[in-house]
């Protein structure tokens, strides 16, 4: 074994241990966390999981936390799309500085706009809902959106564009059954980081929603303070948001680290 | 060569529609809080800019604005190179490039509050795993609840644990657009490793480490919920951050207009830096 291959190695190590702790804690019983250390279950209990797969305030949670990221992935790419073509293909008054405000947005804090959001949303009647949540994230995703698939669609010569048209391809049915096809892997990688920054984020989430659209992770700060120490019953909750992260990534493994470098600054 | 067609316009407005109904609308709130005082009821009076001059004359945002600049000088300082380090010694090719490339961003989709939560758990001094393995195995005497550093300690290498993977799938992005042919050459010349990475790597790898920078720039610097669960902002004040501080004054005490005014320098300060980071990084392109 070469020096060279340790230092992963001793990385993904590292990134491994709190995520064991985590698991190896929501097999464990409440009693068993609080009576002193183990490193593995001693007792080992399924009583956590069949808590969150049977009351409905958790696995609300989940769903919600699905249904709005996957409303506002399929926002962001089908708007981003068409925005990314014309940055790639077209000169336009505005272009460059239109780019620059859009990934400025990615640089506000959400803390800045937790509260005008909140009185936004309850304006316009759309406070928990799943679109309400859906349609804030897009502030920092469309913006990313935008960027990785200006990135790809810069890859593709015009003489595709071209010679679809010399063909008497008109513009929509070019998009769709020629340039979008030909992109798949963009549309991927940028659906991907939708995903991704949708599900991770949690201020603005909580903040628009109440009760019907609660996202799981709000689930969780509630529960873990009102409930006391129940580190088994979080432990679970936590190590399922991994999993759908985690089925995501497996798909776009082989496109991901691309998804960035093909974008320009 | 791009053709100027001013067509263009219409397949950026839905995103421009979209992205200005949820930046605008919310930003012009701020700014007319910004400039107002209230008493509750909906009753607004006019204050011009005194709550600017008082968030900027405050020891509080001083100090706040010092925590944030030193967690963000420090996350930068270990990220990027340990994130370069680990992208040079991934394999290039073969079986275990995927089996990397899942675990490493495994971190990254774990939704924030559980990171913070997480890593609560995992630093317990007498249940968790590496408090345990630091008070009774190690015998050093940590318990981040009350020693600040301990608590700097652990919100640093959290947001390492959390975001270093970025770093290093940016950056091996980077390696493997480079062309065999390069290292045979550089080979052929005799160069050492770190002439190869000073002269043929860093060079390629120079567009996505811009990338990496100032993402890892604004997000390290407008972070907030993983330390806010993780510490609270504790022991004291020493761990809150500008975002913790900033929530405590608009949700905490709800003095909306030092609050909006706060919020309005801190965006600008991100703003101003990135702008920065992005002409000093690009500078050598223009030329």
């Amino acid at each position: 074994m070469q020096k060279r291959t340790l230092v992963p190695i001793l990385y993904i190590l590292f990134l491994l241990l709190p995520i064991y702790w985590l698991v190896a804690m929501s097999f464990k019983t409440t009693n068993e966390i609080l009576s002193g250390f183990s490193l593995f279950p001693q007792t080992f209990t399924l009583e956590n999981y069949t808590t969150i797969f049977t009351d409905p305030t958790w696995y609300w949670g989940y769903i919600n936390s699905i249904i709005y990221v996957s409303i506002n992935t399929v926002i962001s790419v089908l708007v981003a799309l068409p925005a990314a073509y014309a940055f790639s293909r077209y000169r336009f008054l505005g272009d460059k500085q239109l780019f620059f405000w859009l990934l400025t947005n990615r640089m506000a804090p959400a803390a800045v706009f937790a509260l005008p959001f909140f009185q936004l949303y309850s304006a316009v009647g759309l406070f928990d809902t799943h679109l309400a949540v859906a349609l804030a994230h897009c502030l920092f995703n469309i913006p990313l959106a935008v960027w990785i698939l200006e990135g790809f669609m810069g890859g593709i010569p015009k003489e595709l564009d071209e010679t679809a048209f010399v063909d008497g391809y008109s513009f929509p049915r070019f998009f769709t059954t020629i340039f979008v096809p030909t992109i798949k892997a963009g549309v991927g990688v940028a659906a991907f980081f939708c995903f991704m920054f949708s599900w991770v984020e949690l201020l603005l989430a909580k903040t628009l929603t109440a009760v019907a659209a609660k996202p799981i992770a709000a689930t969780m700060t509630k529960t873990a303070s009102s409930a006391g120490y129940e580190l088994g019953l979080l432990a679970a909750a936590g190590t399922l948001t991994i999993i759908p992260g985690a089925i995501v990534i497996y798909f776009v493994r082989n496109y991901i680290a691309k998804g960035f470098a093909m974008g320009r600054v | 060569m791009k053709t100027v067609n001013h067509k263009g316009w219409f397949f950026v407005l839905p995103v421009l529609l979209l992205v200005a109904f949820n930046a605008l609308i919310p930003m012009m709130t701020v700014v007319n809080y910004s400039v107002q005082e209230t008493f509750g009821n909906n009753q607004f009076f006019w204050q011009g800019l005194d709550w600017f001059e008082q968030i900027l004359r405050s020891d509080r945002f001083h100090a706040a604005l010092g925590r944030q600049f030193l967690f963000t000088f420090l996350i930068l300082i270990i990220e990027i190179p340990l994130g370069i380090a680990i992208a040079l010694s991934m394999p290039r090719k073969g079986f275990w490039v995927p089996v990397c490339l899942v675990t490493m961003a495994l971190p990254m989709l774990i939704p924030w509050n559980v990171v913070g939560a997480m890593w609560n758990i995992f630093t317990l001094p007498d249940i968790g795993l590496l408090g345990y393995f630091l008070n009774h195995t190690l015998g050093i005497n940590y318990d981040m609840t009350q020693d600040p550093l301990a608590a700097w300690i652990t919100i640093i290498t959290m947001d390492v644990w959390h975001w270093t993977s970025l770093v290093v799938l940016l950056s091996y992005a980077g390696l493997v657009s480079i062309p065999d042919a390069y290292y045979q050459a550089a080979k052929i010349d005799g160069a050492s490793n770190w002439s190869v990475f000073r002269h043929i790597q860093l060079p390629k790898m120079k567009t996505v480490l811009t990338i990496a920078i100032l993402l890892r720039f604004m997000d390290s610097f407008n972070i907030y919920t993983e330390p806010f669960v993780l510490t609270g902002g504790g022991p004291g004040n020493s761990t809150t951050l500008l975002s913790i501080d900033l929530v405590k004054i608009a949700l905490g005490q709800f003095d909306l207009g030092p609050a909006a005014a706060m919020s309005l320098i801190y965006f600008a300060i991100t703003l101003l830096v990135s702008w920065l980071f992005y002409t000093l990084m690009t500078k050598d392109d223009l030329n």
